[in-house]
């Protein structure tokens, strides 16, 4: 089922407080074969939150997860993302296509600190596959 | 100035600790029955665990260089054998600019075809 254009634009709730800790740092770095130095998280790292609020997206709109296959990934950053970081991501639906079956989605998320500051805005491009 | 290429390899034991990491449980990555039914070549890898072995690269040309930007297109899957290993290939051109900050234009392959679409970092380096 095609995914609801009326989407366009619409902001979905923040995500609940995320505690950047060593160890979720050093998972994640050695889940992609690298050795955790107690420096700032690679580049990639707020993809967990990023992640997060595409998630709830994705629950809300009731699609399925299996479906969906990444088209693209964009990152700007403010600063680097460090343990002791609280982290919270705010999705909003930038544009929907719909080509050959398939939904084209375009969400940006603005990671947040504690504070309230970006720490960085994360674009992505999502492919929805259509049923076959 | 071109910059040593880096080889990194991906196995499903790195796909099952990479969703434990990054919260992505997507059974694409996963199960094979699941990714066939869905119209994919079989179990592949997440598209930000390919750009993650980019940004490791960059990271080994530019230790401790801030990145200000990163992104790229996910072109073409990473099938990742249920025995083995896919091997991936990052090359990398940098390019000085005027602002003090860096441009790395990066080729990412798996078995000689290009997996990132345009995948490019800017480094304060």
């Amino acid at each position: 089922m095609p995914i609801d254009q009326s989407l366009v634009g619409r902001e979905f709730p923040p995500t609940p407080p995320y505690h950047v800790s060593e160890e979720a740092l050093r998972a994640f770095v050695t889940a992609t074969g690298g050795e955790y130095d107690g420096g700032p998280a690679p580049a990639t790292f707020p993809i967990v939150v990023a992640f997060a609020a595409m998630n709830d997206f994705l629950d809300a709109e009731q699609v399925e997860l299996r479906r969906i296959v990444h088209g693209e990934q964009r990152f700007s950053y403010q600063r680097p993302v460090v343990a002791g970081d609280v982290l919270t991501a705010t999705l909003t639906v930038a544009s929907l296509r719909q080509i050959g079956g398939n939904d084209i989605l375009g969400t940006v998320s603005a990671v947040t600190d504690e504070s309230g500051a970006l720490v960085c805005s994360t674009s992505a491009t999502l492919v929805h596959r259509g049923e076959a | 100035m071109s910059l040593e290429p880096q080889t990194f390899t991906v196995t499903r034991a790195d796909l099952v600790r990479y969703a434990e990491a990054s919260g992505d449980h997507n059974p694409i990555h996963q199960d094979k029955s699941v990714a066939l039914a869905v119209g994919l070549p079989g179990v592949i890898a997440h598209g930000m665990y390919t750009m993650a072995l980019a940004a490791r690269a960059v990271t080994a040309w530019f230790p401790g260089a801030e990145v200000v930007s990163f992104g790229c297109k996910f072109t073409n899957p990473v099938v990742v054998p249920a025995d083995g290993a896919a091997e991936i290939l990052v090359e990398g051109v940098a390019a000085d600019g005027d602002d003090g900050l860096t441009t790395v234009t990066l080729t990412v392959t798996c078995a000689g075809q290009k997996v990132l679409g345009m995948p490019k970092a800017v480094v304060r380096a």
